[in-house]
């Protein structure tokens, strides 16, 4: 008890007593996230404003070996940022301020709490000519925590996973020390995460906060075209996504590609809905583009296995939106208020049997269903999502969607997929199928670089 | 509201309810002030779940937490569940099971008690209600208008003024109308989302009761929190009468010709109070007015309309004040928003508005800089009668 | 039940001397009259035919035919019989899925007199303002009383044959006696395909023209003349029930528009060819909607006014970049007497 009133006594020094609590009703709120993952409560949560704030409480909580977990707003589903031994949570959303803009290299730097929502303002306001890749998670999703689980999002088919996007961090390790990683530890601009250096921005992208604290970042923007527009196709043939997602890859004209596949509303039952983003300066150059996509699909069309949906004017802005509204509102499909998918990372060959594999896995544990597959680099692979819905009210609905997923995981793992933003559970399916060598190679890493333990415990533990 | 214990599950934490429109900055007054996700929208309704659960018990804090809501109604407006327009009844709906079970801030308690005793949230003398009104001449039938001045306009010094230029602009443009003078109570408004579902029924019951006997048809609220009030919950309770809102009223004068404000230097940007705008989508008449000034020039701030950032006075927050203190106040964060859009008379339209961005334009030294004015002060400098 | 059967006469066919439905389409090129009898024949005779894959599935043989023969539902018969897919088959199965009766009964208060907004939800948007006094709330809305003729378009009247009974009933079941069909297509579907298969009606249909006409000579003393020039887009649907064309020029008339007289209008009117699309792929129906738009534009129209929804969606984007502004008839009505357009176009969606 002693030790706990001191170390509230330190932190709330640390970040001003308004900014700290020890409350039952902070611990239970940050013990848990949407998903299924069983909750586990902080004993503290803090939220730093700035870097050295940051640095200290690292540098305590070394001191005093406390559990810390750095958080953006919680939103992974699958538990990344439970504490699961306790200890303090860092609520990293008071760091909000966007220090750079460089429109001639194309970069943004954000502060570690600077959410998606908030640079698309930013960059719509004062940067029309810039955009950043958009993940499909509610706008108060930060872009740290997004780079930080190697999230997709609207320019993901164009250029990879939104983390192959970073282009240099700031790190406080759990030791205490400052580190730049990228062009930023050796010159003043944010170019690149680590060409032509050694790339050290692996030793903390997609480690879930096991290895240091990201405090800035460093993220590539894009050019934001006038106009934009969505064409949609569908196809009754799960065998032929794969085809039809490379030969819309090969046109090369188009920004993003999302399929999507879910028995209700019943317009979606029985048919696979493809809607391919394009983007352009000017009428011609959409017409083009348009037609470049025609004509990519129309073998598939005129032999009546492809067919083309217009849009309508009150169907287009949820397609449109980003973020999209419609990613939460799965939540509430069974007036529940929940939602958690496995998406794992695969081969696009693999859409049919995943599709099959979904359909029945949400029959025998009698759950709502859809999925989301994103085409990722130049169709170099995919995210499929097996998403059940669950009411939060009803337990047994819970245990049988938590069922469903795990289901689903392994199965993607037994057909040569590996897990995005893997939970505990998942991370050790991961683990046991892993390399050897290269397990003891992530050892090496997070006892040269957290020999204490206190970041994130219970993620990627090497036993 | 009765339902809410069955549906308050549904909310899936997604956050939307903590931005605007276009996700610029956090308009959520409580999560705008302590930054905590307990303090958002989500935050409440997943501690009000586990509290019906019994997985949290009560706490001084968990009652903070929900009383520091100002039912902006932000997250209605933003949230993209089905649920959404349910949430604010939601949180009134656990407000009002710890009235019953007697388990509320003391500082609530004193509202209520307040209320209760005197008539008024200030446990101000009942035979002090009209003392700003300077002779006003009381409804009597015949009258076209009630005018509902309001515990604010009764009884703050900020809202007296406001009431004796609207009082002065009324006559001017000729209106037809009484007050109620001493006789007036409560209109319950900020007792129903506090929670107190019995104190507010009987408020209901004896302002519809006298304004039957008194044969009103048509009430003007200088308060946007009365006119909700009115507007949308007496009727169910047999109030049967019109309400608008002076700022309506004030319009239609203007474009009657009835009053014709003169010619003015200001920049001003108007503030959208939350009982006006979002509950009640009027959103044009107050700007219209302004409008109307020649030489005046009206300056949005960022967050305007349907994504005003509340003062962070509602649901009795301009007498509890849960979410003072501190820079990141609503109505200092609105104070510096609206000296950034470089205006130099901020409007409002609200006594509650208007005390809470008074006290913040001070608190953040801007008083020499930017004046806070309702609108009928704003009118009432432009007339050239009276 | 017996098995719904297309009332066809082939005699009148065999006296046929202009072959109006394959000479008169405005999407196959018949200019030999003997040409066409005889590919009409092989559709009678139930043989391969060219015209069964040709056809856009446009409905306009349906008002072609002079004597009321039904050329288009005998070709929709033909082709299905034929598995001939008009549209690729996961469009048709999107479609039959989206509209399929699930038991959920939208209703107002209805009353014996009621509008149908078919499966259409801008509706909600249009019906409003005095002309709907009185009747607002007596609607009904969805799947149970979708009258299912969009599967013409998709060779699919087995669907139509197996849902269409049900519908009638359904809407027989709220006690309605007057229909307002919002949307012509179900006017059609009440007045044509019920007639051509026997279908016996419960309740008496009423196209909304005629109801917003009669509507009109009511509040005639709220018209202020709109004195504007308008092309007006024909649908499909419309095909089915040209006798109701002329409420068009009276309600034009009443409100002080002018009916441009411009190439594709009346019979000759073109298809706002989104079906196509979604049939035939972009060339063709790129190439309709510019010369219907550019139609419009040479004949001096400042408004494009919609009878159908669909047709809206499809081109009220395309004629604004004409510069001629969208509306729809029943909007049209309501500017005249002083309401406001309430269906207008959301801005085309550029957010990035």
């Amino acid at each position: 008890m002693a030790i706990t009133s001191a170390l509230y006594d330190s932190l709330a020094k640390i970040v001003g007593k308004d900014f700290v609590s020890d409350q039952k009703e902070e611990r239970y709120f940050y013990a848990r996230d949407g998903g299924l993952m069983p909750p586990h409560e902080p004993d503290f949560v803090a939220m730093p404003k700035t870097t050295e704030e940051v640095q200290e409480i690292v540098k305590l909580a070394n001191k005093e070996k406390v559990p810390l977990v750095p958080i953006g707003a919680g939103l992974a589903l699958t538990g990344l940022v439970i504490p699961q031994r306790g200890g303090i949570v860092l609520d990293m959303k008071r760091m909000d301020k966007i220090p750079e803009v460089n429109e001639k290299a194309r970069y943004v730097v954000v502060e570690a709490g600077v959410t998606h929502g908030a640079l698309k303002s930013h960059l719509q306001k004062h940067h029309p000519n810039l955009r950043h890749s958009i993940p499909d998670a509610p706008p108060i999703a930060t872009i740290v925590a997004n780079a930080v689980i190697h999230g997709q999002g609207r320019l993901s088919h164009q250029h990879g996973f939104n983390s192959d996007m970073v282009s240099g961090l700031e790190v406080i390790l759990p030791t205490g020390e400052l580190c730049r990683i990228g062009s930023c530890s050796v010159s003043p601009y944010w170019f690149s995460k680590g060409a032509p250096l050694p790339d050290l921005s692996g030793l903390f992208l997609g480690w879930f906060g096991t290895t240091g604290i990201i405090t800035q970042l460093g993220l590539k923007l894009y050019p934001c075209k006038k106009m934009r527009d969505v064409m949609l196709f569908l196809t009754d043939i799960a065998d032929l996504v794969p085809d039809i997602l490379l030969r819309l890859s090969h046109t090369e004209m188009v920004e993003d590609v999302v399929v999507s596949s879910q028995p209700l509303p019943l317009r979606f039952r029985g048919t696979f809905w493809i809607m391919s983003y394009i983007t352009g300066d000017s009428d011609e150059e959409l017409e083009f583009k348009r037609k470049m996509v025609w004509d990519a699909l129309w073998e598939h069309f005129e032999n009546r296995d492809v067919g083309f949906l217009s849009v309508s004017p009150d169907m287009k802005p949820p397609l449109m939106s980003m973020p999209s509204k419609d990613t939460s509102r799965f939540a509430d499909v069974s007036k529940g208020g929940g939602f958690q998918y496995a998406g794992p990372i695969t081969p696009i060959e693999k859409f049919p049997a995943f599709v099959r594999k979904l359909e029945e896995v949400a029959t025998k544990y009698s759950v709502f269903y859809a999925s989301t597959t994103r085409l990722i680099g130049a169709g170099h692979c995919m995210m499929f999502s097996f998403s059940f819905s669950f009411n939060r009210a009803n337990a047994d609905e819970m245990a049988r969607a938590k069922k469903a997923l795990d289901e689903c995981s392994k199965f993607a793992l037994e057909e040569g997929g590996v897990l995005w933003k893997a939970d505990i559970y998942e991370q050790s399916l991961l683990m046991d199928k892993m390399n050897p060598n290269t397990l003891v190679l992530m050892k090496k890493i997070k006892q040269l670089l957290d020999p204490n333990g206190i970041m994130n415990p219970g993620n990627w533990e090497v036993k | 509201m009765q339902n809410y214990a069955s549906q308050i599950h549904r909310c899936f934490r997604c956050g939307y309810c903590k931005f605007p429109t276009d996700y610029s900055s956090f308009n959520c007054p409580s999560y705008r002030r302590f930054r905590f996700d307990s303090y958002s929208t989500g935050g409440r309704l997943w501690l009000i779940y586990a509290w019906l659960k019994g997985e949290i018990e009560w706490s001084e804090h968990f009652a903070e937490i929900l009383y520091t809501c100002t039912t902006c109604k932000n997250c209605t407006e933003q949230c993209p569940m089905k649920f959404a327009p349910d949430i604010v009844d939601w949180i009134v709906g656990a407000r009002s099971d710890m009235v019953e079970k007697g388990k509320i801030p003391p500082r609530v308690a004193r509202f209520f008690e307040a209320v209760y005793g005197y008539g008024n949230p200030f446990k101000q003398l009942r035979s002090e209600r009209a003392a700003w009104a300077n002779g006003t001449k009381r409804y009597a039938s015949g009258d076209e208008y009630l005018l509902y001045i309001g515990c604010l306009g009764s009884y703050d010094e900020n809202g007296q003024k406001m009431a004796r230029n609207l009082v002065d602009i009324l006559n001017s443009s000729g209106v037809s109308f009484g007050i109620l003078g001493e006789e007036e109570e409560c209109c319950g408004n900020e007792i129903y989302m506090l929670g107190e579902t019995g104190l507010f029924q009987n408020l209901v019951d004896k302002n519809s009761q006298k304004f039957k006997e008194l044969g009103v048809s048509k009430v003007i609220t200088l308060c946007p929190h009365g006119y909700n009030t009115m507007k949308n919950a007496y009727p169910a309770s047999g109030g049967n009468f019109a309400v608008y809102h002076y700022t309506q009223i004030l319009n239609d004068s203007i474009k009657r010709n009835k009053i014709k404000p003169s010619r003015a230097k200001a920049k001003i940007t108007y503030h959208d109070p939350c009982f006006l705008g979002r509950y009640n989508n009027i959103y044009d008449e107050p700007r219209q007015i302004l409008q109307s000034i020649p030489g005046i020039e009206l300056v949005e701030m960022e967050r305007n309309r349907k994504d005003a950032f509340c003062c962070g006075g509602g649901s009795g927050n301009f007498a509890t004040d849960f979410l003072a203190g501190s820079a990141d106040s609503p109505a200092r964060v609105r104070a510096r928003e609206a000296y950034e859009t470089g205006a130099d008379t901020l409007a409002v339209a609200c006594p509650s508005c208007l005390t809470m961005l008074t006290d913040a334009v001070k608190a953040e030294n801007l008083d020499d800089k930017l004046a806070v004015k309702d609108i009928s002060q704003i009118l009432k400098e432009l007339l050239s009668v009276k | 039940m017996p098995l719904l059967e297309l009332k066809f006469d082939r005699t009148k066919c065999a006296e046929c001397k202009t072959v109006s439905c394959l000479v008169k389409c405005q999407y196959m090129d018949f200019e030999n009259k003997d040409k066409a009898k005889e590919e009409w024949q092989k559709i009678i005779n139930g043989e391969d035919s060219s015209v069964l894959e040709a056809c856009t599935t446009c409905y306009a043989c349906e008002e072609y035919c002079p004597f009321g023969n039904h050329p288009f539902y005998l070709i929709v018969e033909r082709q299905e019989d034929k598995g001939i897919l008009p549209a690729p088959r996961p469009t048709v199965t999107m479609w039959m899925n989206q509209c399929q009766p699930v038991g959920r009964f939208t209703v107002g208060k209805v009353e014996e007199r009621a509008l149908s907004y078919c499966f259409l939800p801008q509706f909600n948007t249009l019906v409003k303002g005095k002309l709907f006094d009185g009747i607002t709330w007596s609607v009904i809305f969805g799947q149970e009383f979708f009258c299912n003729a969009v599967y013409l378009h998709y060779a699919k009247l087995s669907v139509i044959k197996d849902r269409l009974p049900k519908i009638v009933e359904n809407i027989k079941k709220q006690g309605i006696k007057e229909l307002v069909c919002l949307h012509d297509e179900c006017y059609g579907t009440f007045t044509s395909l019920t007639s051509a298969y026997g279908i016996d009606m419960p309740f008496r249909p009423i196209h909304y023209f005629e109801y917003l006409y009669d509507k009109l000579q009511e509040l005639k003393h709220l018209i202020k003349p709109l004195n504007i020039k308008a092309a007006y887009q024909r649908n499909c649907s419309a095909r089915l029930c040209p006798e109701t064309d002329h409420y068009v020029d009276d309600i034009f008339e009443l409100l002080g528009v002018e009916r441009v007289k411009r190439m594709y209008d009346r019979e000759n009117a073109l298809c706002c060819a989104e079906i196509f699309r979604m049939a035939k792929g972009p060339a063709l129906a790129d190439d309709v909607q510019t010369r219907n738009t550019d139609d419009m534009v040479k004949f001096g129209a400042e408004y494009c006014v919609f009878n159908c929804p669909a047709c809206w969606d499809s081109l009220a984007h395309k004629v604004v970049k004409q510069g001629i502004k969208p509306i729809h008839m029943i909007d049209l009505c309501k500017l005249a007497i002083g309401e406001e357009q309430a269906l207008k176009l959301p801005e085309l969606i550029a957010e990035v």
